[in-house]
């Protein structure tokens, strides 16, 4: 397991239109109670509002969470808008309604990891503790 | 037989229970239970037997509780002969891509025996976008069709006359400009405004507590929702106003409990609008009506449906003093449980929705959607919506249940059970009474905050696996089932959508779309109703955007604090 200097600060954000927001605030709430620092943005970001949460946060790791189907979309501007502003290193993970024949365009921009329904909470909180960039 | 010796029954039936009790005390020493609490879906504790005792113990009063079908307060249902009269009607949201294709599946489900039509709308037009607003982007004819102005509902229903077909339309946000779209499709093709039936969801409240797709803050949004019920009650009659819905608070992790108690909340929160603008309670409450989630607890989701119909009966005759009866009937569509459904071995889902869409009319609906068994991972195909419908056909002409009504009313367990999700329930209205109604509660974030509570523990429950999800945390496959083919939106319908936006907004008269939209925006200042001037403003080809922007710049936007 890799150690941290600082406690692992995760974004839990919800961009685009989507609103069902059950699963993210269940997962936020689970990494909470695992000692992570969680900032949850709300729902209806856009792919900047993404972006300038977790620049100005300076997280480890950022949680998207999609389930309207527009990930294919949303994921990658905001993934290159995050790297673009610096944050090179951040563990980029998403959850939601994903289809299987999505994961391979989704990873080769840049996700790391895909939650799909029926993941269990602890699956994600190890996931997250074994794989958030080290920081000085 | 006496008072005396019905009170020496039930002593005699009480010794004998403590008796039978010690002997089931030496069975389960042999035997032991399988678990330390038995428990419904939403964590509420099961007895392991009823007897006449439990109903002496509720005061259970036949009359007074459950009554005759048809009767007041209408536990046993809001029809006397129920199904025997005509089935549940049986209505399958679809929605996809553009007007056209929705089209075809609107078409394709009317010849196979489907009695009512049901709009899914995509994420830009539930939000009061246009195809072509950069909010817009990937979202445009994924979750359903995309209608952004009245061009795309004419399209939707072309061929589809609206006199003799009911159509439900599931928005809320911009509901009353789609609705004012309806209405201009309606009159275009010349059907009498009596003739027009159907259902607009267009229950905001719902929104700020569970679904999440708003656009104005909550009082003007409540005060459109007022207008519409206004306007169709001098204009379309046989317009059902708002569907009630706790389907999305369930979905988002309520108890049934909360489900039925959140619900019914809202309805008061509607009735009190539509009383303070000047209405009579008997003069919309009978357009009212409801929507529920049928979830995997088949008992529990029974109980939920009798004790909605009794609380509301109770609240409009006594609390509001309608006289109409069809102002006491709770009429409701009912959908299975969105959220029980599994990517993992996804024909189990099948078996699923067939279980809750029989608890469901056991509980009485008056209508139902079955979802189909890829909804968990993408719209459903063809193939599947096909399943989904035949399940419904199924038990209504093949299992016999549909030709007895209340099949469970008188049972033990039933009675009990109903009676406890209604005092539950009846607690949690009580508070909401408390807090100065449902606007309030929901500005105090009470809702939202005890759904997620519910969500989350239910989840920790799924962890520890004192609840089980077949194939997901209990009886898994290593090797993926036979892949389900799901439905794929193509991404041209965002340009397809746009350009026909272009060429409408150089076609149509800038002139009186210009007209139009401001008188909306003098009738929003003015406080006035809002219908009449939007049906003009949709009649003049304004956009659906147009008129939300319009009504933004007026009423402002909404914003939730992210709080988890």
């Amino acid at each position: 397991m890799i150690q941290n200097k600082t406690k692992i600060r995760i974004l839990v954000a919800k961009p685009g239109l989507d609103g069902h927001d059950r699963g993210a605030k269940v997962i936020a709430r689970a990494l909470r109670d695992a000692g992570f620092e969680v900032i949850y943005t709300g729902l209806h970001q856009t792919t900047e509002m993404v972006v300038t949460a977790a620049i100005q946060e300076d997280v480890h790791v950022v949680g998207l969470s999609i389930l309207s189907g527009a990930h294919n979309a949303l994921v990658p501007d905001i993934i290159q808008g995050i790297q673009a502003k610096g944050l090179t290193d951040a563990l980029f993970v998403v959850g939601g309604i994903i289809p299987d024949e999505d994961f391979a365009a989704l990873k080769s921009q840049g996700v790391h990891m895909i939650f799909t329904p029926g993941t269990g909470l602890q699956e994600v909180v190890d996931y997250i503790r074994n794989n958030a960039p080290s920081r000085e | 037989m006496s008072i005396q010796s019905s009170k020496e029954k039930m002593d005699a039936l009480r010794a004998a229970r403590a008796e039978w009790v010690t002997r089931l005390k030496d069975s389960e020493a042999k035997y032991p239970t399988r678990n330390a609490r038995f428990t419904t879906q939403s964590d509420m504790d099961v007895p392991l037997l009823c007897t006449p005792l439990d109903l002496e113990d509720i005061g259970f009063d036949y009359l007074r509780d459950s009554g005759f079908p048809g009767e007041f307060p209408f536990t046993r249902g809001v029809q006397r002969n129920m199904y025997r009269g005509k089935f549940w009607t049986m209505r399958q949201f679809a929605g996809f891509a553009s007007a056209k294709e929705t089209n075809k599946r609107f078409k394709l489900l009317l010849e196979h025996g489907q009695t009512g039509l049901s709009t899914a709308f995509d994420m830009p037009t539930l939000m009061g976008y246009d195809a072509d607003s950069p909010k817009s982007k990937g979202e445009v004819g994924k979750c359903g069709v995309a209608v952004s102005s009245l061009e795309d509902m004419e399209e939707l229903f072309a061929g589809i006359p609206l006199g003799d077909v009911t159509t439900s339309m599931t928005i809320n946000g911009p509901a009353a400009v789609i609705l004012a779209m309806y209405f201009a499709v309606a009159e275009k093709q010349g059907v009498p405004k009596h003739k027009v039936k159907g259902t607009l969801q267009n229950d905001i409240l719902k929104e700020y507590i569970a679904q999440k797709e708003w656009l104005f803050p909550i009082k003007p949004a409540v005060g459109l929702v007022i207008d519409t019920i206004e306007y169709c009650t001098q204009e379309y009659p046989n317009w059902n106003t708002v569907s009630i819905s706790g389907y999305h608070i369930r979905e988002a992790g309520a108890t049934a409990v909360q489900e039925l108690a959140f619900t019914i909340a809202d309805g008061l929160g509607y009735v009190d609008g539509c009383l303070q603008r000047g209405m009579k309670i008997d003069d919309f409450a009978p357009r009212l009506s409801f929507f529920w989630d049928v979830h995997n607890d088949f008992f529990e989701e029974i109980a939920k449906f009798r004790a909605a119909r009794r609380i509301w009966a109770r609240l409009m005759k006594e609390r509001y003093g309608a006289k109409d009866p069809r102002s006491w009937m709770l009429r409701t569509h009912a959908q299975t449980a969105g959220v029980s459904l599994t990517a993992q071995q996804p024909y189990n889902n099948i078996v699923r929705v067939a279980i809750q869409a029989l608890a469901g009319i056991l509980g009485g609906t008056n209508s139902l959607h079955t979802n189909s068994m890829d909804e968990t991972m993408a719209l459903p195909t063809d193939e599947s919506v096909m399943i989904a419908l035949r399940t419904q056909q199924i038990i209504a002409e093949e299992s016999g249940v549909a030709h007895v009504v209340d099949p469970f009313g008188g049972s033990y367990f039933m009675e009990t059970l109903t009676h406890k999700v209604e005092k539950e329930a009846l607690d949690y209205l009580r508070k909401i009474d408390e807090m100065g109604g449902i606007v309030a509660a929901i500005e105090n974030g009470y809702p939202q905050a005890e759904i997620g509570n519910s969500a989350y523990h239910f989840q920790r429950l799924l962890e520890t696996k004192d609840k089980v999800m077949v194939g997901v945390n209990r009886y898994q496959q290593q090797e993926k089932s036979k892949p389900l083919e799901t439905l794929y939106i193509d991404r041209t319908i965002e340009q397809t959508q746009s350009q026909k936006l272009v060429s409408l907004r150089a076609r149509r008269d800038a002139q009186a779309h210009a007209a139009a939209l401001s008188q909306v925006k003098e009738d929003a200042l003015a406080g006035k109703n809002l219908m009449p001037s939007m049906i003009e403003a949709v009649k003049a080809y304004a956009t659906l955007q147009e008129v939300c922007d319009t009504l933004r710049g007026v009423f402002g936007e909404y914003r939730e604090l992210g709080s988890f």
